[in-house]
């Protein structure tokens, strides 16, 4: 798509719709992770309406773009945005975490345009590895997007994989961090630190971009950057803020798990509506 | 006695005909190529061949992510580096997506040798056989090694196969038929039966020889397959000779012996007792030196069946 053709207004609006939707059904379902969802709302919005090749009528059509969710909690934001570009109906939102349902606690292929069922952390990127060697293998010339989260790059297996990308060359490989700073029991670099981070994702041969993840049309520009990029994989670190939206969830650890009650909802809802562009 | 050759060697050289007739299939390695016979597959087809460095939980998602587009992967290391420390990989990646990965590993068993306990994987049928979807060989000797490699590949879904180091005699014919999940008897007799698997078969075998001194004819039982497990022919063995022995180069819980007592206790309960490793690491010596010291001897099956068959009713 050309970037100058988005209707970024739109895709606000779109925004801000995907953030109420993932609080109400997070409400409904009595758990979940809202805290992790509402910070990758515009990587994702990004991803399926301006950037993935893909087809939500024909979820597996073999040249699509795929994204591999490696932060497989963060179902509200992937459930809502999936029924929104079409992959199944909205109604069945409302089934979400519930007996019987195809909308899993965490990611799973049951749902028309998940790629891979995840949850444990540190394994979404080798998967991305493989999908993208065997791409190149084929000569297909789709891309694979990775979003992990930033808790998640304290797992050792993340780091195996980042090798692999850089040594084989997977430019078809662009991975997202949701660098959000927060983690299920308190901020991220006071559990572990990773600062450095661009810096670490630097030396491991990665081409690294920097941008705000919750600013539309940076996080678009970011992504068509990969493009330009020949040889090396692509890293977004999207600086994002957890719960972003809601002014008493925000940077908050204990929204990381705990889905709002009816009444933290309304808060909630009167507080995007609040803070909402104007 | 016959020809001495390990099981990885049947898998290795299979592996390279069977990437002749199918390019799907392709192999990655946690650099131990060298050691579980993947090189041969590598010489042959470079291009189709992955060493992804000592990273074993990387190995297990990438091939994983290959299986997604149609590829047949083979990840191979030694067993205790796959299913012990990519555990959570080949849960997840492998069995909970149903990708068509096929892990096969060598360096299990005390018969790994001096390279000792921390190599010798005890845990991998246990482990491996608890995960839904996963199907679980152990290959009797070189020649069912290159029958089982055939026959996973066609075998959809996850497949963990171990393979072992140490020589062994090859006790099986060119002919003898191998199917997922359908047990060979070897030798019939009415006493007691021993179900073994792997190397353990050739020494079930010998006890058999020493039993029918004693008058005691043992029918022995190849099960290569642990999961699914042939519960057709456990149930007709005890019903035969009213006592079973098993034996495996394997930790005595969650092994072998489990899955056929979890079949004989359901479905017609009769005496067993189990040869395998009492709930103990291994350490350094020679295949036979440390077979002896565990108690997987011949010797010890002929005792395990003497004492069965005092239990008989």
């Amino acid at each position: 798509m050309d970037p100058k053709k988005v209707d970024v207004r739109d895709l606000e609006a779109k925004a801000l719709l995907f953030r109420k939707e993932i609080l109400q059904i997070a409400n409904s379902a009595g758990s979940g992770h809202p805290g992790g969802s509402l910070s990758a709302v515009e990587i994702l919005t990004a991803l399926y309406y301006y950037r993935m090749n893909h087809r939500p009528e024909d979820p597996l059509w073999e040249d699509r773009d795929r994204l591999i969710v490696s932060k497989g909690h963060i179902t509200p934001v992937v459930y809502v945005v999936l029924a929104n570009r079409g992959y199944f109906p909205k109604e069945e939102l409302k089934t979400f975490r519930k007996f019987g349902s195809r909308l899993q606690g965490h990611v799973h292929t049951r749902v028309p345009g998940v790629e891979f069922n995840t949850g444990s952390l540190g394994h979404g990127l080798s998967v991305a590895n493989g999908l993208a060697l065997g791409a190149k293998m084929l000569n297909k010339n789709f891309k694979v997007y990775c979003l992990l989260g930033d808790g998640e790059l304290q797992e050792g297996s993340v780091w195996e994989a980042m090798m692999t990308s850089a040594h084989y060359h997977l430019d078809n490989v662009c991975a997202i961090v949701d660098y959000n700073k927060v983690q299920e029991n308190g901020p991220v670099n006071e559990i572990k630190n990773l600062e450095p981070l661009a810096e670490k994702w630097k030396n491991f041969g990665w081409n690294v971009i920097e941008v705000d993840g919750h600013d539309l049309v940076k996080v678009i520009a970011a992504l068509d950057r990969m493009d330009q990029m020949k040889g090396k994989p692509t890293v977004i670190v999207a600086h994002t803020i957890k719960g972003k939206g809601v002014s008493f969830m925000e940077g908050q650890a204990k929204w990381h798990g705990k889905a709002p009650d009816n009444e933290n909802l309304k808060k909630a809802l009167e507080c995007l509506e609040k803070n909402k562009q104007p | 006695m016959s020809e001495m050759i390990a099981t990885r060697e049947g898998f290795g050289n299979e592996l390279v005909q069977l990437g002749k007739e199918n390019d799907k299939i392709v192999v990655l390695s946690a650099d131990l190529e060298d050691a579980t016979k993947a090189e041969y597959f590598k010489k042959e087809f470079p291009e189709r061949f992955f060493n992804l460095g000592i990273a074993e939980q990387d190995l297990v998602g990438t091939a994983a992510g290959l299986s997604l587009q149609g590829f047949i992967p083979f990840v191979c290391s030694f067993a205790v580096f796959l299913t012990n420390r990519a555990y959570d990989m080949i849960r997840l990646d492998i069995c909970y997506n149903h990708c068509n990965v096929k892990v096969v590993c060598s360096h299990a068993g005390v018969t790994v040798g001096e390279d000792g306990a921390s190599a010798q994987c005890l845990e991998d049928f246990a482990l491996m056989r608890v995960l839904p979807t996963m199907s679980v060989i152990c290959p009797v000797d070189t020649l069912e090694a290159r029958k089982a490699t055939r026959a996973i590949v066609t075998h959809p879904g996850p497949v963990y196969m171990r393979t072992s180091r140490a020589p062994f005699p090859v006790i099986t014919q060119e002919s003898d038929p191998f199917i997922i999940g359908q047990a060979n008897v070897l030798r019939e007799g009415n006493d007691v039966t021993i179900i073994a698997c792997g190397l353990m078969v050739y020494e079930a075998l010998q006890a058999a020889d020493i039993l029918q001194k004693e008058n005691i004819e043992a029918r022995v039982v190849n099960m290569h397959t642990i999961k699914p497990i042939d519960k057709k022919a456990i149930i007709d063995s005890a019903k035969q000779t009213k006592a079973i022995v098993t034996a495996e180069e394997h930790q005595v819980f969650g092994g072998l012996g489990s899955a056929v007592a979890e079949v004989v206790t359901q479905g017609f309960p009769v005496p067993m007792e189990m040869v395998a490793v009492q709930d103990t690491f291994g350490e350094t010596g020679s295949p036979q030196q440390l077979l002896e010291k565990f108690h997987l001897k011949a010797v010890d099956i002929a005792a395990a069946v003497r004492k069965v068959i005092k239990r008989k009713r």
